[in-house]
């Protein structure tokens, strides 16, 4: 079964398929050079509403630079971006930072400002919401509880595992309820136990939240238990679209290798 | 002479790169120099709008001052002491002892005060400043409040450089005081001159012309401290060892905007004089 489409073919039957869901994302013909390297040379995508998204490739192939451009980090050269129905282009700064607020993202490195408690991390999203205190510390509370590290409230990032850190950094995400979810490579440098965990966290916030996401991952086990869809990124183009089995199943020898466990 | 020749003969392919060197040195000067006033316009449009950060203002304030009142002070003490020590053989010689005190007094007011102090806090703040910046740049701290809706140059940079320019002047203050504490020490090696009548000496001297313009000066000193510490490492971007190139450059670009920033002053100061 041939499963690696081309983009421009792939999308017609991606559109087609989620034609009455609700849409989330759409991206097209996305490009972005540095330096006069060309990383991304034309990526279209949609995305729609609870719906998992992982997108695999080689390293520096693009895909952190992908969703970056997304959350409005990295001024795209060419293309369009709607996210939640809005042209990133044309949104000022208030409006872009109005759009990050339903927009979660998870940082490689969970990104933790060092020089405040969990609970300080935690609040710092909230910061601009008008909340009482004690509204405040139960979102908090509710936070960690879903990440199951309810006792680390107190805690400083630096007394913190890498687990214990993504996790911290997912419910802070989380903490805003976010109806898309941008995760950059959630599972890096975590034991294998570790690693799972987080991929089922991911899961269950798809199903709690109903929250459209993005995965970036080298973690096929990962890319395994949350997609429900897989993109393959390869010269900046998308390579190729489909579920896990379907790219499994590939007859092309470079995608089928991410796939070989 | 044959051996000369060769050395020109092998010499001249590298000729031009002198001259390749100075453009592209000249062309990265020219560079930094305008995304640094970027850099200050930017902290201008947005300083005086909401948000404004107060509690990270007093805890930046409590970084930039407290912390630093040890460090100030002690260098104060050396600073007025030595100056002291160090002046008394030569106006002795004129016997001209009984002026050491308002002299010691107004050289620490006008001058060496302020710009001691200005670079002991460039390389204590600035670097720190820098350093802080660059490795919340490193480890994606600073993109992190952008996603969350959070404008970072606000809650960082701007509190960081209204700190150092309130807590600067407040820090020489400190130090003057306790350089003049130190100078009746080194008064008092050698000689016998009491409290009292050592600071009615001091205070004989001193004007409003001598204070007046060193005060206004260290706000120019700690604004440039602020500004070029939060520069350096707020455009961080080579990883881990941007932290120490930021640190690094943070104290040296500082230092030497302090001595431009001093000697205009200075200029300045005397056309009112």
């Amino acid at each position: 079964m041939e499963t690696t489409l081309p983009t421009n073919t792939d999308q017609p039957k991606n559109q087609a398929n989620v034609k009455s869901a609700e849409m989330a994302l759409e991206i097209k013909n996305l490009q972005k050079s540095f330096a006069n390297k060309s990383v991304l040379k034309d990526i279209s995508l949609t995305l729609t509403k609870g719906e998992n998204l992982v997108v695999l490739g080689k390293s520096g192939s693009g895909k952190s630079v992908l969703i970056k451009c997304i959350i409005g980090l990295i001024e795209p050269d060419g293309g369009s971006l709607q996210v939640l129905g809005k042209n990133i282009s044309e949104l000022d700064d208030k409006g872009l930072n109005d759009l990050r607020k339903k927009v979660g993202f998870l940082f490689q490195s969970a990104a933790l400002y060092d020089s405040m408690t969990v609970r300080e991390n935690l609040e710092f999203p909230m910061r601009e919401l008008r909340m009482k205190e004690s509204e405040r510390l139960e979102l908090v509370k509710e936070a960690l509880t879903n990440v199951g590290l309810a006792e680390a409230i107190n805690k400083m990032p630096s007394e913190l595992s890498g687990g214990m850190r993504k996790r911290i950094g997912l419910a802070r995400t989380l903490i805003l309820k976010p109806e898309i979810m941008l995760y950059d490579e959630p599972t890096t440098g975590l034991d294998p136990i570790t690693s799972k965990e987080i991929s089922q966290l991911i899961m269950d916030i798809q199903k709690r939240l109903n929250t459209a996401s993005i995965i970036i991952t080298h973690d096929i086990a990962c890319a395994k238990i949350t997609a429900n869809r897989i993109l393959v990124i390869r010269d900046g183009v998308c390579a190729a679209a489909g579920t896990f089995t379907e790219l499994q199943a590939s007859q092309d020898p470079w995608i089928h290798s991410f796939f070989e466990l | 002479m044959e051996e000369a020749k060769n050395t020109s003969k092998d010499s001249e392919p590298d000729d031009p790169a002198p001259q390749n060197n100075f453009l592209s040195s000249a062309k990265d000067f020219f560079l930094e120099v305008s995304l640094l006033s970027n850099f200050t316009l930017r902290f201008f449009r947005e300083v005086f709008f909401p948000r404004y950060e107060f509690n990270e203002l007093i805890k930046q304030c409590y970084r930039v001052g407290y912390r630093s009142l040890p460090l100030v002070g002690i260098t104060g003490f050396i600073m007025g002491l030595v100056l002291t020590i160090q002046s008394r053989p030569t106006l002795a010689e004129f016997g001209a002892e009984s002026w050491l005190p308002g002299m010691v007094a107004v050289s620490i007011i006008r001058e060496i005060g302020p710009v001691i102090t200005a670079l002991i806090c460039a390389g204590k703040i600035g670097s720190s400043i820098g350093a802080e910046l660059a490795s919340m740049r490193a480890s994606e701290q600073i993109d992190a409040m952008q996603v969350s809706g959070i404008n970072p140059f606000k809650y960082i940079v701007i509190t960081r450089i209204a700190a150092t320019t309130l807590m600067v002047p407040i820090l020489v203050i400190f130090s003057d005081v306790i350089a003049l504490f130190g100078s009746y020490a080194g008064v008092n090696i050698k000689g016998d001159v009491n409290f009292h009548l050592f600071f009615a000496q001091v205070f004989n001297i001193l004007k409003f012309s001598d204070v007046f313009p060193a005060v206004i000066k260290t706000f120019f000193f700690g604004f440039a401290i602020g500004l070029i510490g939060c520069y350096k490492g707020y455009n961080s971007n080579e990883g881990t060892e941007g932290v120490g190139i930021s640190a690094n450059s943070a104290v040296v670009m500082g230092s030497l905007l302090i001595f431009i920033i001093d000697m205009i002053a200075v200029q300045v100061a005397s056309l009112f004089m």
